[in-house]
């Protein structure tokens, strides 16, 4: 029987199955500060080692400061903030993993970009991490999602999860992207189509022309917002694209190795014919730079449209949605994207902060200054090695040549678990994947943007649309 | 895990769409490496009119009088009525943790986020899906009875109201004995430790670069 993609990944690593709940092997553990401390305590309390330290790649991110990283540790100025990343290191260092980069490490970074980076995340690998963003490792044609801590306990004394399969949808878009739109603009009318709750109990597989033609960041940054979609999974199908982008990595698999790896992958696509249970369609042609609006990433309009009003909500539920919307966010119904103006820019996050995410706004910013009435333009690079290419090809000079904050690597003000947020009332043009109110800091406004509407957004000094600029 | 059998519970309404887990605990409150004590910061930036930080005495906090758990008549819910897609966005498993401590045993919502969902049944808690038609019949149940009560029968299977109106719901059947008999799934799963070692094995030689 023709199987998709979902099935093939699923399938392969049942160890057992018992009344439709199957136990289900992890080839790849990613672990962060933030929900490994119980895990590893769990274990400790049960007197249970990890079954196999060579799955576990684990890093620092979401707590760590973007800035002041001559002081060391002793720069984090939160005690609490430092007590979880000296406890990750503690921790690793009793129980082992397979690599760890710690705070400063040159290797350290946002989880979701150092493991695709250093080869950990390699196509048809199950990947977990206590971390819903973990969708982004999809890109690979790997199975993917985030889990809780309970899980992230699990996995680690049993190197399994307890599953129930998931129903499969396909986005499917075809056609050709416009000037200036990119995958984060995909991602959002995507969103914009389903709801954020229209992938719940979903696995994602993106498919069509437009995806193909996409680079492995652009795949990641899709897979990564296919969480906020609802679906705990995204995926694309292995090509040439995923071959190329793994080869070469650290952690990938060498000589003739590399040649079974590279024929396995091959067969990783959905099979002509397979069957999804819900299928989504969407012209990439039509397809505008989009901005949202509200404190949902469902709430998103294209960059020429306007804040809706009331008439355009489907039922009671979102009138009452929508109006406390428009009074956390500040705005009026109807006014249009572009006259709103921002205080606040933010560049970076496991859905934007790759390499090629910030040639695309260094692009947009080169030769141009922040406009005065934005505070604060950060540029956060997705880890040490990011970085460290950016320096090499002079963005770092460009952005701060044109008034934006060139900062270490990190979650940074993506959630604002470290000293980068927001103040109260601040609105932000931001490249990561969450409006939810107070995200980035309580009473703060975030419109999620790719990075060239970002940057563009800096150089205005309200949404623009960043076609006028290329 | 302690079993989850039956309750019979106060109704807490939360009438809103697509509450998020970090509405439920900002991230401030996730530095703590502890599993406990996340209670009295559940909907921190909604319960209180002040910014929360951890470590902050709660209650010399000024507690916003229009949020609705914080009216006498909420006081002491163990049922939360929500909303679709309740639990959206983070993995965190604060969120439930947070809940839980608050007093929380059940959640009731026509739909759940997935991780959400899951991290529920992980520390005793019953997340229960019910159509939105009787999730507003509930809300306006709720609103008009002062002292509002639901039964919850999770052998059986229903949610029975005070005037005896009965929703059935469906739950998954493995997740439910768990539940029951408050069973740890680490256990469960080291009991087929034969069959992991067996699979890995054969794992392994198929695909020899997973385990470098």
């Amino acid at each position: 029987m023709a199987k998709t993609l979902y099935d093939k990944l699923f399938d392969s690593h049942v160890v057992h199955e018992e009344n439709g709940t199957a136990l289900i092997y992890i080839d790849r553990h990613l672990v962060h500060e933030v929900t490994s401390p119980q895990a590893f305590e769990g274990l400790r309390l049960a007197g249970r080692k990890p079954w196999r330290i060579s799955s576990i790649v684990a890093t620092a991110d979401h707590n760590t400061p973007t800035n002041g990283w001559d002081k060391g540790l002793a720069g984090i100025a939160d005690p609490v903030a430092r007590l979880q990343i000296e406890t990750l290191s503690d921790n690793i260092r009793e129980f082992g993993a397979k690599a760890y980069f710690p705070f400063m490490d040159a290797r350290q970074g946002i989880v979701h970009v150092v493991g695709p980076e250093q080869g950990a995340t390699l196509p048809g690998m199950t990947v977990v991490c206590g971390d819903s963003h973990t969708s982004t490792h999809g890109a690979f044609g790997a199975l993917a999602h985030g889990i809780g801590t309970s899980e992230v306990e699990h996995v680690m004394a049993t190197q399994c999860l307890v599953q129930k399969k998931s129903k499969t949808m396909q986005v499917l878009v075809n056609g050709t992207l416009g000037r200036g739109v990119t995958a984060k603009d995909v991602a959002l009318a995507i969103i914009g189509k389903t709801g954020t709750a229209g992938g719940n109990g979903y696995a994602i597989e993106f498919a069509g022309s437009a995806i193909r033609s996409l680079s492995m960041e652009g795949r990641m940054t899709l897979c990564n917002m296919a969480i906020e979609a609802g679906a705990r999974a995204g995926m694309v199908a292995v090509d040439d694209t995923t071959i190329n982008y793994v080869k070469g990595r650290p952690f990938a698999p060498k000589a003739e190795q590399w040649d079974a790896a590279v024929a396995y992958w091959h067969t990783l696509h959905s099979d002509e014919g397979a069957k999804f249970d819900a299928t989504v369609t969407l012209d990439a042609t039509f397809i505008q730079p989009q901005v949202t609006w509200g404190t949902s990433p469902e709430m998103v309009v294209d960059i020429d449209g306007r804040v809706p009003g009331l008439d355009l909500a489907k039922n009671e539920v979102q009138r009452g949605d929508w109006e406390r919307a428009y009074a956390y966010m500040g705005l009026t119904p109807n006014t249009p994207i572009s006259e709103i103006s921002i205080d606040k820019v933010f560049i970076g996050s496991c859905t934007n902060s790759r390499i090629e995410d910030l040639r695309a706004a260094a692009a947009i910013a080169k030769g141009k200054h922040v406009a005065p009435n934005v505070k604060l333009a950060l540029v956060v690079p997705g880890s040490g090695l990011v970085k460290a290419q950016a320096e090499l090809e002079g963005l770092d000079k460009i952005f701060t040549e044109a008034g934006f904050e060139w900062r270490e690597p990190g979650c940074s003000m993506c959630l604002a678990m470290n000293a980068d947020r927001l103040e109260p009332g601040e609105r932000c043009a931001s490249t990561s994947n969450r409006n939810f109110e107070g995200r980035q800091g309580q009473g703060g406004r975030t419109h999620l943007v790719s990075p060239q509407m970002a940057a563009a957004a800096a150089v205005a000094g309200h949404f623009v649309d960043v076609r006028q600029f290329i | 895990m302690k079993p989850f059998i039956k309750l019979d519970g106060l109704v807490a309404p939360l009438d809103r769409a697509n509450v998020d887990t970090d509405a439920i605990i900002p991230k401030q409150f996730l530095k703590s490496i502890k599993r406990s004590g996340f209670g009295p910061n559940a909907f921190d930036e909604w319960r209180y009119l002040d910014h929360g930080e951890p470590g902050m005495d709660n209650s010399k906090r000024k507690i916003n009088p229009d949020f609705v758990l914080n009216q006498a008549r909420y006081q002491g819910a163990s049922v939360l009525l929500t909303r679709e897609n309740f639990g959206c966005g983070s993995s965190r498993e604060h969120a439930p943790w947070a809940l839980e401590d608050y007093g929380f045993k059940v959640v009731i919502a026509s739909s759940f986020a997935d991780i959400f969902f899951n991290n529920c049944f992980k520390n005793g808690m019953l997340p229960i899906v019910l159509s939105a038609e009787v999730v507003n019949t509930l809300f306006n149940q709720v609103a008009a009875n002062e002292g509002y009560k639901l039964n919850i029968d999770l052998a059986a299977q229903t949610v029975t109201t005070p005037s005896g109106e009965v929703h059935a719901f469906e739950v998954d059947a493995v997740r439910k004995h768990n539940l029951l008999n408050g069973l740890d799934d680490i256990g469960l799963t080291m009991q087929q430790q034969d069959k992991i070692k067996a699979f890995e094995a054969k794992h392994q030689q198929a695909q020899p670069w997973l385990f470098n």
